[in-house]
């Protein structure tokens, strides 16, 4: 009875030269609510996906109730009776919550028929004892994300789970649903279940966990027992190395005033925005996945639409849902998603370096490769991308090269102002510092540069203003010799006024 | 690893180290669809020449190229539609529809001219709708064109009933089907070989085209870097309209007939063409030139098949096992590309 | 009950989007009411006469059992476009068949032109499941196809009938309590196909499908199988549809079904299914297809030539994905609206 239900122990997972665990360690006892936390990039999300089946660990041990346990896909993670919840469920939208809880394993009645009485009643019966009484018949889709989360909850109640894994639940949530999803885990967790619970948020995780383990850098760092621990003590063992060698930030003298956000808004995403970023300047959006930033930023640059406000780039007004007309005025943007945003990943290095300067490279309105090929072997030999050909395929090249790939489409256009948004996610630590380098280079030649990363010691390391984005608003402002790990995770975490 | 080269990353260097191409020229000059289909086509006619009887006279030669002219005129802009991932399969429709107001126009006694441009605005209106429908109103390309397949069909048998309007002047209808001078080959070669340059040069040699694309790539990487994906979208449906409707004026006087079946089943000769012509039906991926002779193609198979007796009506036949067949090879050849070079690609994204 | 945070009430009731389709239904058999009505108001025999009634309920039967086939497809995010040249292949062979073997039984017949039928929907099924190339290139390319088999084995000749024998040519005009049996049969297959979708796993596997493929790969649902069962079924159904032409018409040449792959997707999407898949009953697209055929018998009544069925046709398609995009946009407005708190 005493054997904890969940044990991991080293394990570790690569995904090519990236190591995204190196050894992790978790202990999970039937009946609690166990919280794992890190920043991004720490192996949170790599490890959940080996426990629930979709990765395979590389090496470290597993055990299941005492039992070592491999398996091969979701399904057998499913059949050993662990669940995972995720941030956004992926239900059937057209089918009805009581078949989203059936699906594929429907009751059948005597005469061969659904059994729908019974799924009605069951998704019922599940829905009220967890307080969240949804009705049966009614399709999945419009329904909020936290009742997406509940049928998701109901669903592995109902096929047994003993273990529930949810995945930064809270983020998309507003106040009450983050209460309603509380009252839910702990409920499960005094019916015996083992949950794990991931969310960056410091409030939830100390009212609601027993146990808080902290990873960093794909490593297990520590494990605390809630009630004899601090916030203080969780943000050093999540900080943990120090942070100013890490990035050599170049001292630049800050010019005049590039961009002029003021009091932008879109109803419902962010509200009354407004900062600048100068000449030389490196400003850092710093806050929780979900807070807003790339959305800001993307409607800054003009991917997405916003309600009011203005976007001014050297004193001119950038237009609404343009992105031709934010670059004519001297504006890169460097998205959140390199795979699918950043690149055409079955395109060449030298279609994606030549991508955004296509027109002024065309020559009486024609352009030719002969004409791409100087700008995109320009680009990739300052940025040193290792290919062997400026025809290879974006797709070939390791993700820290494509992302140099990205940079370089950019830097070729030669931008007043550059928004990079996450631009080390998922790359390798050599060209990390090689990225950093070159972002202080750039603000050394005068561009102005907008980062939006979730990596605090990046933050700290690159940016001369930090601005914290908490639930869609600037929050809080801190010149570069008053952030402090501490400050900016307080900030990012707690509501506004809290701050000491 | 290489951190060590800290003196400026964005100091100029080089770069010869680069290749431009990363296979020998003659494999990425032949080892390719559009290769492989000129190559067939060139044999198709030389087995013919040599085997059936007739085949070797100019006749040949201008009507098959006769016979070709809708589907090698509509396939051009259709070619753009499907690079950037949409589809197009009102055109044959929208070429009966032009034909139907251009006769009903001449009919009605609107100098013929007036009703040539009529017919041109008729297809204008097709493409129109189908790129409003599609970008605007954001509904896939596929449905909304099958949908405009019937309805354009429908008003054009519709419009002209049971009727066919016939009596179209000699002197236009003459020259139309004529050769040029001197030349074994009609004088509609020289639209098709103009609106090809036209094509050509729009899809593969302007920042346009680079757009093109870049939407059929990835159309978010493409919103990213400026491309006007709707944009770019909604023009390339109002010139496909436009085509087919140039088209149905000239297939109109060349038979000297408009009738509302003028066109029927060319959308699938017009896709084949194109598929069978290299490009990728997910798009991105592609040449005019593929699609050009992919077209060919079929007419020389068609024009072939005819001459040795075997008969027209199995142009269906071998179009549809063609359009299959090009489909199967694609298919084949991706799962091999992709298994030769699986290992180095298999690298996923680290989870955040 | 161990909540005790005060939170809004979920919203209860019939969701919204059930009472739409079912909406749809009601409205579809209004119409179908409203059309009747008028038509024979104009001109009586269109209903009060035997040939009549007989062809207002016999004549769709066809596009009924074609368009739930294809609508199968559409549910799991595919298009079957080859139902026309597949029904065309089993009038001849059906046809052909009463001609060369004498006194084969019936039901044999019947058999092996549903046989065909699958047979041809299998080879859509397998190439669209195992080269992963979208099924509106396959089934283009396969309507060409076999229209292109049937065009070299039929050639320039028809069934006659005298080929067939007379107990196959009475199906066609045979009456149970004055409702045609072909009608009968197609209700049949309606309960039938309708029950299974609703009522049987598979069924609800092939809604999953196409709702969110991604989902349902993961889920561990196999979109192989899936994918031709429902070719099979739409290549089965277009089969059946061709014997039922051959008891209507008792003849066909090589040019028989042109054009009902539109007549069946229409149908399809009038009665309520998505063209994109995951959504749409059974029962909707059969009325579907029956408001469908009662608007071309009812045209030359109300004095629209019938040649100008084929735009209606291309109306109801452009219209029915118009509806369908803007009840969608509406819906997911309200919802984000109501989503959003903060």
């Amino acid at each position: 009875m005493s054997e904890p239900l969940l044990q991991l122990h080293g394990v570790s997972k690569s995904f090519g030269a990236v190591a995204a665990l190196v050894s992790a360690d978790l202990t999970l006892e039937a009946g609690t609510i166990h919280a794992l936390i890190g920043e991004n990039g720490a192996g949170k999300s790599t490890l959940v996906k080996i426990i629930g089946g979709l990765y395979h660990r590389d090496s470290g041990d597993f055990l299941l109730e005492g039992e070592s346990v491999h398996f091969h896909n979701t399904k057998d993670a499913k059949a050993a009776g662990i669940a995972v919840i995720y941030q956004e469920p992926t239900l059937f939208p057209d089918l009805s919550v009581a078949e989203n809880i059936f699906v594929g394993r429907q009751p059948y009645t005597r005469v061969g028929t659904l059994d729908r009485a019974k799924m009605r009643r069951d998704t019922r019966e599940l829905t009220q004892r967890l307080g969240v009484p949804i009705d049966p018949d009614r399709q999945a889709r419009g329904l909020s994300i936290a009742d997406q989360q509940v049928v998701e909850i109901a669903k592995s109640i109902s096929v047994g789970a003993k273990v529930i894994i949810m995945d930064e639940p809270t983020a998309a949530l507003s106040g009450v649903e983050v209460d309603r999803l509380m009252g839910i885990a702990r409920q499960l967790r005094d019916e015996g279940k083992g949950i794990i619970f991931i969310s960056h948020r410091f409030d939830e995780v100390f009212s609601l966990c027993d146990t808080i383990t902290v990873m960093r850098d794909g490593t297990y760092i520590a494990t605390n027992k809630t009630a004899a621990t601090t916030e203080d003590e969780i943000i050093r063992q999540m900080v943990g190395r120090s942070v100013g060698s890490l990035f050599p930030k170049v001292e630049t003298t800050v010019g005049a005033a590039v961009l002029e956000v003021r009091a932008l808004t879109s109803v419902g995403v962010f509200e009354d925005v407004s900062f600048t970023v100068r000449a030389g300047e490196i400003v850092c959006f710093a806050g929780l996945v979900g807070a807003g930033r790339s959305e800001i930023a993307r409607a800054v640059f003009g991917v997405d639409a916003y309600d009011s406000g203005s976007v001014t780039v050297g004193g001119a007004r950038v237009p609404r849902r343009n992105p031709a007309g934010s670059m004519r005025l001297g504006m890169g943007f460097v998205p959140e998603d390199r795979r699918k945003q950043g690149l055409a990943m079955a395109a060449s290095v030298q279609t994606n370096v030549t991508m955004a300067i296509r027109s002024s490279l065309a020559r009486f309105g024609l352009i030719t490769s002969s004409l791409e090929e100087p700008s995109a072997r320009t680009w990739a030999s300052r940025l040193q991308v290792k290919t062997h050909a400026l025809d290879t395929e974006a797709q070939m090249l390791s993700g820290g090269n494509q992302q140099k790939v990205v940079l370089g489409k950019w830097l070729a256009t030669q931008p007043k102002l550059l928004i990079v948004d996450e631009p080390t996610r998922g790359i390798d630590v050599g060209t990390k510092a090689e990225v950093h380098r070159l972002l202080s280079e750039l603000a050394g030649t005068g561009v102005a540069v907008l980062m939006i990363s979730s990596e605090l010691p990046e933050v700290l390391g690159m940016a001369d203003r930090v601005l914290v984005v908490r639930e869609g608003r600037i929050t809080a402002e801190f010149a570069r010799d008053a952030a402090t790990p501490e400050n900016v995770m307080y900030a990012a975490t707690h509501a506004v006024g809290a701050a000491a | 690893m290489s951190a060590a080269t800290s003196a400026g990353t964005i100091a100029e260097t080089g770069g010869a180290r680069y290749l431009r191409h990363g296979r020998p020229l003659w494999r990425r000059g032949l080892l390719r669809t559009e290769a492989a289909i000129i190559l067939a086509v060139i044999l198709l006619l030389a087995i013919g020449t040599a085997v059936v009887p007739f085949f070797a006279q100019p006749y040949t030669y201008s009507t098959m190229i006769l016979n070709s002219a809708p589907v090698l005129l509509m396939l051009l802009p259709v070619t753009l539609i499907v690079i950037t991932g949409d589809i197009d399969l009102s055109v044959g429709s929208a070429l009966g529809f032009s034909s139907a107001i251009f006769g009903l126009g001449f009919q009605a006694g609107v100098p013929i001219a007036v009703a040539a441009v009529l017919g041109v605005v008729a297809g204008a209106v097709v493409g129109i709708l189908n790129g409003v429908l599609v970008t605007i109103v954001g509904l896939p390309s596929l449905a909304v064109t099958i949908g405009t397949l019937a309805l354009f069909r429908g008003i054009a048998v519709g419009l002209l009933g049971t009727t066919a309007v016939t009596d179209f002047p000699q002197e236009l209808t003459r020259p139309v089907s004529a050769n040029l001078p001197g030349l074994p080959v009609p004088v509609v070669t020289l639209a098709i070989v103009l609106l090809a340059i036209v094509f050509g040069i729009l899809l593969h040699f302007t920042p346009f085209g680079r757009g093109v694309f870049a939407i059929g790539l990835s159309p978010e990487a493409a919103a990213f870097s400026g491309v006007r994906v709707n944009r770019t979208r909604l023009i390339l449906f109002v010139m496909s309209g436009v085509v087919a409707g140039a088209t149905g004026v000239y297939y109109t006087l060349q038979y000297s007939n408009a009738i509302g079946t003028n066109g029927q089943g060319f959308e699938l000769q017009v896709v084949t063409a194109i598929v069978l012509g290299g490009v990728s039906i997910w798009g991105g991926r592609g040449t005019l030139l593929g699609a050009l002779a992919g077209g060919l193609l079929i007419a020389a198979l068609n024009k072939t098949l005819q001459l040795a007796g075997i008969g027209s009506d199995t142009i269906s036949i071998v179009t549809g096992a063609a359009l299959i067949f090009s489909v199967v090879v694609a298919s084949v050849a991706g799962f091999l590309s992709r298994r030769r070079r699986g290992k180095a690609a298999a690298t996923p994204a680290v989870g955040a | 009950m161990s909540v005790t945070h005060t939170l809004p009430p979920i919203e209860k009731g019939r969701s919204f989007f059930g009472r739409l389709t079912r909406a749809r239904e009601v409205g579809l058999l209004v119409l179908i009411v409203v059309l009747i009505v008028v038509t024979t108001a104009i001109q009586p025999t269109f209903l009060f006469s035997d040939g009549g009634w007989r062809e207002l309920l016999r004549q769709p039967t066809i596009l009924i059992l074609i368009a739930i086939g294809e609508a199968i497809v559409i549910i799991t995010r595919n298009i079957d476009l080859s139902v026309g040249s597949v029904l065309c292949l089993s009038t001849y062979l059906s046809g052909w068949l009463f001609a060369n073997v004498p006194g084969i039984p019936i039901p044999l017949v019947v058999l092996t032109g549903v046989a065909l039928g699958a047979f041809l929907g299998l080879i859509n099924g397998l190439l669209v499941a195992f080269l992963r190339v979208p099924s509106l290139v396959i089934t283009l390319g396969t309507l060409y196809a076999y229209r292109g088999i049937a065009i070299l084995w039929i050639g320039p000749h028809f069934i006659r009938s005298s080929w067939l024998p007379p107990e196959y040519r009475r199906f066609g005009t045979m009456q149970i309590l004055s409702i045609p049996v072909l009608l009968l049969v197609a209700i049949v297959v309606v309960l039938v196909v309708g029950w299974f979708m609703t009522s049987r796993r598979a069924g609800r596997d092939l809604y999953a499908l196409g709702s969110n493929p991604e989902a349902a790969t993961l889920f561990g649902l196999s979109e192989r199988r899936l994918t031709l069962y429902a070719f099979v079924t739409s290549g089965a159904l277009a089969g059946l549809g061709g014997l039922v032409y051959l008891a209507i018409f008792a003849t066909g040449d090589a040019q028989v079904g042109t054009g009902y792959e539109l007549e069946a997707v229409a149908a399809a999407v009038v009665g309520g299914v998505a063209i994109i898949g995951g959504s749409g009953t059974i029962w909707g697209v059969a009325i579907g297809a029956f408001f469908l055929a009662t608007i071309s018998s009812a045209l030359p009544v109300l004095g629209v030539p019938s040649l100008w069925q084929q735009s209606i046709v291309g109306i109801f398609i452009v219209g029915a994905i118009l509806l369908d995009r803007v009840l969608f946009l509406s819906r997911t407005r309200r919802a984000k609206r109501a989503g959003r708190t903060s």
